[in-house]
């Protein structure tokens, strides 16, 4: 990560159990550590009331470490897509006093945070922790198409081509950093590629 | 960088007692044009001439903010008080000049909301007058709950009942009555936003359940004038301006200070908004912070004063004025 | 006798020009020989006659042919435009705000009747001529912040005011110095000012957000910040960027007087009734190189401006492709003699 960032880059921090009955939780692949974590600090009955939805990934590693906190309703995901139409009609259903947390990868976080910001919720409020990947998720201040996983510096666009400076400017409403191109001013200058964001 | 209001001349149009305690006041500009318009929550601060003494109290505006062909606000009687609202009950009648500021909002909707529910207790109703009247008027969705000592002291019960039917519940002292509030509060759609008026153990109970029940800070909206109260009499010096000034026992300090003809910033006069936040310079003796507005920290540092509302007990104190 | 509006391009052939009255009301930004950010911000009351601050929210010579670029610029990316759904109310509150300052001070080009919450609103320079009832958005063919600033002069962001911060949560914003709406839309006052250099360090927007608000109706405030940019281009998006910044490549010795230009925003706040949010006009003036060197004394402290500029500002303000063609061509016109104080010529 860049040593020196900048205010609109989104700060993740630990998750800690908040005051309120009902708690939801989504999470990706290394997000589940961190409410495993979280769990060990929180109230004896404190999953009695709460909803995980899990997306393992890849390895489909730690559902178990999560179904092992018994909560009262758990979800196993293929992806945040596939999981998107339970979260919304879960927070169209909800009432005052549910609290959110997100843990994950920064793409899964986003989206998520996006949809419930969607349903009334304020950002401030929501409970989030970074675990495992920084790919990041760049729309094309351009062509305005979102490109998943970016890892480099600069990045192609997936949609318009145009080579972009992936910026930590952050829009929670769009869940994606800014992608601006890099050369617009002279397109023969093409600075090297490097792996940053992994 | 200075802050503050323009002032208004107006002209009292109409004095209307509602019930024992309470009492409503019209004003139109004297220049017989339009008012300023405002938000629903908004307040003015009203200016009383009252001999010598000039006392500068805040009121939220309580008619619709839909109509600014006048300003209505609502004073209830408060024998104990500093002699504001005993002014306006005994000497402002209809034709009397006086002099208000523009309209200033700190307990502001939040129109993100889906729904906004609103606690009131007392003459704490007065900002959902205005507010209610604004949602009325775009279709927004809203809920009243407000809670009176005795149905005649209900100040506006009936006509909030007639306008509002359902939407308007009511609780009184008398008959036992009370909200229950762990389960309104538990039972409220999500995107809901909480406002409470009227006495400061209501607002901390209502913000104390709501914390508990998992409601974030930041939709709990509550309105906290602190009138201020009369005390002992002191002596202050203000050492930018190298007065030494008197308070005396129906006086706050900002007036006093006034009074010698030094205007520190203002907004609210009543301890939340923070302008006339004050530096002091040295004190030997003890304060009595009334206000909001800062930290327990600041209050037990004894190096800042509200002078809006708070006062001091002892032989000296400096400020940086 | 009223304003004779130019017929004039800010794009393809760029026939932008001033007229000789308005190279001489030009906002010119530095009142020194230095510029470093500051809270800058003062009362936006009236100023002298023949100034831009001669009215409050200020129309000149090029009005109809910014609102023809704007229209384009629409028609191309809707985007440009947006407001989130608990902002229409400002929007309204905009919508008398500029109706009501524009006919007061330009009676002979606008004209506002009301009766209740009936309206007509008559635009001569643009044909327009619209009756409307207040409050319903069916009876306009835009929303009312769209409307109104499809018919006034410079971008316009609207800050809802919540939890002590400023959140910029609509805006019609067709001619910025490179900042996307689309992107910022929802985004906190610190947030939408990350990208700037420098002026988080100093605590610049702290103080300044403690001031915005604390903005009180009936009493706005100003301030103006400044760029600069090649062509008079007024749609210098981040979305276009791939367009113009070719554009900065173009500068040669020969060709600055024409092509680069000074770049000035008005900047003014106003707390607006009904919403309790605050509505930032940025109005955009432009100034060709040629036009600006005119009066010897911008000509002297331009130069010294550009030349000692800091390097992260330099870049933050795209000037680093150009800087040094620009700084050699303002050296000739600098004799190294005094600047008198204050903004004006001499």
């Amino acid at each position: 990560m860049a040593a020196k960032s900048i205010i609109s880059r989104p700060v993740y921090g630990t998750l800690s159990p908040q005051p309120g009955k009902h708690h939801l939780f989504i999470a990706d692949a290394e997000g589940a550590l961190a409410i495993a974590d979280l769990a060990a600090k929180a109230p004896a009955d404190f999953f009695g009331g709460a909803h995980i939805i899990f997306i393992p990934g890849r390895d489909s590693k730690y559902a178990d470490v999560l179904e092992a906190l018994k909560p009262a309703q758990f979800y196993l995901g293929h992806s945040f897509a596939s999981a998107l139409p339970r979260l919304k009609q879960t927070l169209a259903n909800a009432h005052m006093g549910l609290r959110l947390y997100l843990a994950g990868t920064e793409g899964l976080i986003g989206q998520a945070m996006q949809a419930a910001l969607e349903a009334g919720i304020d950002h401030t409020s929501i409970q989030t922790e970074h675990r495992g990947s920084l790919a990041r998720r760049m729309q094309c201040v351009h062509c305005k198409g979102i490109t998943e996983n970016v890892t480099t510096q600069p990045a192609t666009c997936s949609h318009c081509g145009l080579l972009l400076l992936v910026r930590d400017h952050y829009s929670r409403r769009l869940a994606a950093f800014q992608g601006v191109c890099i050369n617009a001013e002279d397109r023969s200058e093409i600075p090297p590629t490097e792996e940053v964001f992994r | 960088m200075s802050t503050g209001t323009t002032k208004l001349d107006v002209i009292v149009s109409d004095v209307v007692p509602v019930n024992e305690l309470v009492t409503r006041f019209h004003f139109r500009r004297r220049d017989g044009e339009l008012l300023p318009t405002f938000s629903g929550g908004a307040h003015v601060v009203v200016e009383m001439r009252d001999g010598e003494r000039t006392r500068l109290n805040p009121y939220s505006l309580m008619g619709s903010p839909l109509d600014t062909r006048e300003y209505t606000i609502s004073v209830r009687r408060d024998d104990a008080g500093r002699g504001g609202s005993l002014f306006m009950h005994r000497q402002v009648r209809p034709g009397t000049e006086m002099v208000v500021s523009y309209p200033v909002n700190l307990f502001s909707l939040d129109l993100r909301a889906r729904k906004h529910l609103m606690l009131a207790g007392g003459i704490g109703i007065t900002p959902f007058m205005a507010q209610t009247a604004q949602l009325a008027a775009e279709g927004g969705n809203f809920e009243l709950h407000y809670t009176c000592r005795t149905a005649s002291l209900g100040t506006y019960a009936d006509l909030l009942k007639e306008r509002y039917d359902r939407r308007v519940r009511l609780y009184h002292d008398d008959r036992d009555e009370r909200v229950d509030l762990d389960r309104l509060l538990s039972s409220q759609p999500l995107g809901t936003h909480l406002y409470v008026c009227g006495p400061s153990g209501m607002i901390g109970w209502v913000r104390e359940r709501a914390a508990a029940l998992g409601w974030p800070p930041e939709t709990v909206h509550f309105e906290h004038f602190a009138a201020p109260q009369p005390g002992a009499p002191f002596d202050v010096t203000l050492a930018l301006s190298d007065k030494t000034i008197s308070v005396d026992e129906q006086q706050s300090l900002l007036e006093a200070i006034e009074a010698a003809g030094v205007d520190p910033p203002y907004l609210c006069r009543g301890g939340v908004c923070g302008q006339c936040e004050t530096n002091v310079i040295s004190h030997d003796g003890k304060f009595i912070h009334n206000d909001h507005w800062l930290s327990e920290e600041d209050h037990r540092s004894g190096c800042k004063i509200m002078p809006c509302v708070s006062r001091f007990e002892g032989r000296s104190l400096v400020l940086e004025r | 006798m009223g304003i004779t509006f130019r017929k004039e391009t800010f794009r393809d052939d760029f026939t932008f020009r001033n007229s000789p009255e308005h190279i001489r009301r030009f906002p010119f930004p530095f009142h020194e020989d230095s510029y470093m950010y500051a809270v800058n911000i003062e009362p936006h009351v009236v100023g002298p006659k023949g100034s831009v601050l001669q009215n409050l929210i200020d129309v000149d010579e090029h009005y109809v042919a910014e609102m023809q670029d704007r229209a384009l610029v629409l028609a191309e990316d809707p985007l440009r435009c947006q407001s989130l759904p608990h902002m229409t109310l400002a929007g309204w509150d905009l919508l008398e705000l500029l109706m009501e300052q524009q006919a007061l001070a330009y009676p002979e080009h606008f004209t506002l009747a009301r009766d209740g919450d009936r309206w007509r609103w008559i635009n001569r320079p643009l044909g327009i001529d619209d009756s409307f009832t207040f409050g319903d958005v069916s009876t306009l063919p835009y929303g009312p912040m769209e409307y109104i600033t499809r018919q006034s002069q410079g971008d316009f962001c609207i800050l809802d005011q919540r939890d002590g911060n400023l959140w910029m949560d609509a805006g019609m914003v067709t001619t910025q110095a490179d900042w996307s709406l689309d992107f910022d839309i929802g985004m906190n006052f610190f947030e939408w000012h990350a990208p700037v250099p420098l002026a988080h360090e100093k605590g610049i927007f702290v103080r300044a957000l403690k001031f915005l608000t604390n903005i009180q109706q009936g009493k706005p405030a100003r301030r103006l910040n400044w760029t600069m940019t090649i062509n008079p281009r007024l749609d210098t998006s981040p979305e276009n960027y791939h367009k113009w910044g070719p554009d900065r490549a173009t500068v040669t010795p020969e060709n600055v007087g024409d092509k680069v230009h000074l770049r000035v925003e008005l900047q003014s706040f106003w707390r607006l009734p009904r919403s309790n949010a605050i509505v930032f006009p940025i109005r955009c003036y432009l100034i060709k190189m040629d036009e600006l060197v005119m009066q010897p004394k911008w000509a002297r402290r331009l130069h010294r401006v550009i030349r000692d500029l800091p390097e992260e500002l330099a870049t933050y303000k795209g000037l680093t492709r150009y800087r040094a063609t620009l700084v050699e061509w303002l050296s000739k016109l600098d004799d190294g003699s005094a600047t008198s104080p204050g903004f004006g010529p001499d």
